[in-house]
């Protein structure tokens, strides 16, 4: 466990992520998060399918693989247009902070090539590799955020109690731990086999949700 | 990494702002119901036709600013932009900022070249002030009614803000409002730096604070050339 893991995963590091739910806004407005357990069942879906791709994402591209690739592989697993906008724009936003906390030519060229942002697992990847941090990390980055976005979120939308919103995401570690592990072997097979061997594990109802909510003419959370 | 004007701001991290134009960015912070919306309405209709404006606006909820701007129609709809905050307003203006400088930096793209960027934080408290990795110079808006010991509590927007401007004052006789007390205050709390006293939705007073804003903009160009 490196230190700059802990700075790239830190909720304060300047990346835009706080103003997303990461789903939870919509969620909790259609009666589906009500309180700790079905925050819990919430969060593990989302880590089992947008998680799990975000995850093997990140991992490839933190072991070297083409950005470019893995940037159109991201647009062939996000299926709603609400949410390839907002990933692009996580992704720049996490690209400006990245290029000032870890100088790289790498993500100086990424910026060149999607100047109007790469998806925010691919970002997250190439940011990892900048800092030194390995594929698996950049996985267990991707695959808490995953989880611990909408946990932070719903502690603000519902008042939840922020100790059983911790105590979810302690339950959920192992999880998060062993989605990291798949996405990092899925990751590794994508070096040979290319980007049809990473995972496309969906969600619909996130991606439905996910397009009424940008509908919606008042909203704290942009996502 | 490009910096834009690496001799006077050394931590801005712009990325998309070429060259050597780029507008003033001025923040606006305050209170719940201050009149920040009104000021940047009136500063709007009052500048307009001087310099190109934009305007950022952070709200609660979405667009509610943003909303009251474009009915006032104080300046074209694609000049004015909002930011969702998460339901951390001072977040999103001070501890993270990437949001409100990829809105700054779309607007200057799309609308551009501006001479003059107003960014409206949400309402906040006492404490919400802009980082200096967003904008040049900021001002904190407060009201008499909100109670006239504000200036003596002092706190970041108080003390630290470039300009503090206490509005309502119209209304400081029916709230028991002691103005002179406010201005001493506020000048013990603030060394050398202005207060004005305004009365925004009144239609008098934002003079002075377009009159600030006009002095940042000629220094702004004088450091550019």
């Amino acid at each position: 466990m490196s230190a700059a893991l802990l700075l790239l995963t830190d909720g304060r590091f300047p990346a835009g992520g706080h103003a997303h739910s990461g789903g939870a806004e919509a969620a909790v407005a259609e009666g589906r998060i009500t309180g700790a357990a079905t925050l819990a069942e919430f969060c593990r879906g989302r880590l089992h399918t947008t998680g799990l791709v975000a995850a093997a994402l990140a991992a490839a591209a933190a072991a070297g693989a083409d950005l470019l690739a893995l940037d159109d592989a991201a647009d062939a697993r996000t299926p709603s247009p609400a949410l390839r906008t907002v990933s692009r724009r996580l992704g720049r936003q996490l690209l400006r902070a990245a290029r000032a906390a870890w100088p790289a030519a790498v993500l100086d060229q990424l910026a060149a090539d999607r100047p109007r942002g790469a998806h925010q697992p691919v970002v997250l990847g190439a940011t990892a590799r900048a800092a030194g941090l390995t594929p698996l990390d950049a996985a267990r980055a991707a695959a808490y955020e995953s989880a611990g976005s909408p946990a932070t979120a719903t502690v603000r939308l519902l008042g939840l109690d922020p100790f059983q919103a911790a105590a979810v995401l302690a339950r959920l570690a192992p999880e998060v731990d062993a989605v990291a592990d798949a996405a990092t072997a899925a990751a590794h097979r994508a070096r040979t086999e290319g980007t049809g061997a990473l995972p496309a594990a969906s969600a619909p109802l996130l991606d439905v949700s996910a397009e009424r909510h940008a509908a919606w003419p008042t909203r704290l959370f942009t996502s | 990494m490009h910096q834009d004007h690496p001799e006077i701001f050394p931590q801005r991290h712009t990325m998309s702002v070429p060259g050597g134009h780029r507008a003033l960015r001025v923040g606006l912070g305050g209170p719940v119901g201050s009149g920040k919306t009104a000021t940047v309405a009136a500063l709007c209709r009052t500048l307009r036709d001087e310099v190109s404006i934009g305007v950022v606006t952070n709200d609660i909820y979405t667009r509610e600013d943003a909303d009251f701007l474009l009915r006032q129609a104080v300046l074209a709809p694609d000049r004015i932009v909002a930011v969702e905050t998460g339901a951390c307003p001072h977040t999103a203006i001070r501890d993270d900022i990437s949001a409100n400088l990829e809105a700054v930096e779309e607007l200057e793209e799309r609308v551009g070249p501006l001479d003059l960027v107003l960014l409206e934080s949400g309402g906040d408290n006492l404490t919400a002030t802009f980082s200096k990795g967003l904008v040049d110079v900021q001002m904190f808006v407060i009201d008499v009614a909100g109670g006239d010991d504000i200036p003596r509590k002092g706190g970041p927007g108080v003390t630290m803000s470039d300009l503090l401007v206490v509005n309502k004052v119209d209304l400081a006789v029916h709230v028991g409002a002691d103005l002179d007390r406010m201005a001493a205050d506020a000048a013990a709390q603030r060394g050398g730096l202005p207060t004005v006293f305004t009365s925004v939705a009144r239609g008098q007073g934002v003079a002075p604070v377009a009159d600030w804003i006009r002095e940042r903009l000629a220094e702004s160009t004088a450091g550019a050339a």
